[in-house]
């Protein structure tokens, strides 16, 4: 290390109350985590290996197109046009590149329906695994410690901390992504939303009802 | 390897802490962390399994107290010197001071950026053989502690569950993160009772669905 630093973040303390300090660019503010990415950075640079133009049309991707609007519009369409919601559970991958959405974590896509009698949850305990491609780049509570432990073995006591209870009687499945697959969930569509079209019906799409750990806004309120 | 990445029914952690959509990064280090990092891969020197086993070599304590993109560049600082990317000396120094070495594939540029996050990495692949198990059979996972890398978590090994998908032939992460090649495998979709893998009091509601490779399975009769 030709840095040290003095900030530790901690991977399950996210009050990130404190995030202000990494965004610092004068020296002694910088954190170690922020040291070691602009050491990095600069030895990449000056031998050729990365382009940081490169770096900075990665990072527009992720912040201006590649996020959760995208699977929004899937849920939506499968809501309103039955043939597709089939296609959709028959082969994920290829229903939503339909609509444009394919790529890096995006490979082998599944798409899991919510029923009247069935939650479904997705988690990755081993790491990070995520539906890049629909969802965008992953929350940091569901890289965190908690999410990744609790999941698979208390995903009710989960669910309360995104203020949901589920029915005692509902059955509740976990998808832990732990090989290529990556899973989107298709949440219920909520009731007495059937005239609004398939625009409006994407705005009530939460990125969290399409993990499991919410559920799509009720009819006539603003995500 | 039992590593700290296998978190799966671990306690402790405290509860989760939802945050709005709008929020992707929490500090501008974050976003040069995640585009290094896929910048870093482009070059091909290393598959993205390699990197998951470097993570997951972190020692216990540093893993659990690093954030996730720390995580990641401190995996991916280690795999540049191991692949001889960057000398122990330019890390020291804080610049180049070698050459650089010749990669797999050339430096990613802004032209290819889109081309290549749209492309993506298709894992898919034939497998030698046919499938030993058909949807509805019941298997077991292995007891097994390997100190390389896997992908069946502790709280799944040797538990008995159903075949309910049989996902295809997918590149196996357990010889490609050690220069074996891709190895493909057969993929399944296997589900656990909640109480089979937690004990009888556990929510009679819940099961856990786990993409398994053959040959962490065995037939139950």
């Amino acid at each position: 290390m030709p840095f040290s630093g003095h900030h530790v973040e901690m991977n399950h303390s996210h009050t990130h109350d404190d995030h202000h300090h990494d965004d610092h660019d004068h020296g002694s503010e910088l954190s170690e985590a922020a040291l070691r990415v602009r050491a990095l950075e600069t030895i990449l640079t000056e031998k050729g290996y990365i382009d940081p133009a490169a770096l900075d049309a990665i990072i527009e991707t992720y912040e201006t197109k590649v996020g959760p609007r995208n699977g929004a519009r899937v849920v939506a369409k499968a809501w309103t046009d039955p043939a597709y919601k089939a296609r959709l559970l028959a082969d994920a991958t290829s229903a939503i590149a339909e609509l444009g959405y394919s790529g890096r974590q995006g490979e082998h896509m599944r798409v899991v329906e919510n029923t009247p009698d069935l939650h479904n949850m997705v988690v990755c305990t081993l790491c990070s695994c995520y539906p890049w491609t629909v969802l965008g780049l992953p929350p940091v509570w569901y890289k965190s410690t908690p999410y990744r432990s609790r999941s698979v073995i208390d995903p009710r006591g989960v669910l309360k901390d995104f203020g949901i209870e589920l029915p005692a009687e509902m059955r509740i499945r976990v998808w832990d992504s732990t090989a290529e697959m990556r899973y989107l969930v298709l949440p219920m569509q909520p009731e007495g939303t059937s005239a609004l079209n398939e625009a409006q019906l994407a705005a009530l799409v939460t990125r969290d009802s399409m993990i499991g750990t919410g559920f799509p806004l009720a009819s006539g309120t603003a995500r | 390897m039992n590593g700290a990445q296998d978190l799966g029914g671990m306690m402790g952690f405290g509860p989760v802490v939802p945050e709005p959509e709008s929020v992707i990064f929490h500090a501008e280090w974050e976003k040069r962390a995640l585009a290094i990092t896929l910048a870093c891969g482009a070059l091909g020197q290393w598959p993205g399994d390699r990197g998951r086993y470097v993570r997951e070599c972190l020692p216990p304590v540093e893993y659990l107290t690093s954030s996730y993109y720390e995580i990641w560049t401190k995996a991916l600082l280690k795999l540049l010197l191991s692949e001889g990317l960057i000398a122990p000396e330019e890390w020291q120094a804080g610049k180049a001071l070698t050459p650089a070495v010749s990669t797999k594939r050339p430096t990613l540029t802004e032209a290819r950026v889109a081309p290549m996050l749209a492309a993506g990495t298709p894992y898919n692949r034939e497998v030698p053989s046919p499938a030993l198990f058909k949807v509805g059979d019941r298997v077991r996972t292995l007891v097994a502690n390997p100190t390389t890398h896997t992908r069946l978590p502790r709280y799944a090994r040797g538990k008995i569950g159903t075949i309910v998908a049989l996902q295809g032939g997918f590149v196996f992460p357990d010889s490609l993160a050690h220069g074996k090649g891709d190895d493909p495998q057969w993929c399944y979709c296997v589900q656990f009772e909640g109480q089979e893998l937690w004990g009888p009091d556990t929510d009679p509601h819940l099961d856990v669905r786990i993409d398994l490779f053959e040959p962490y399975l065995v037939q139950v009769p």
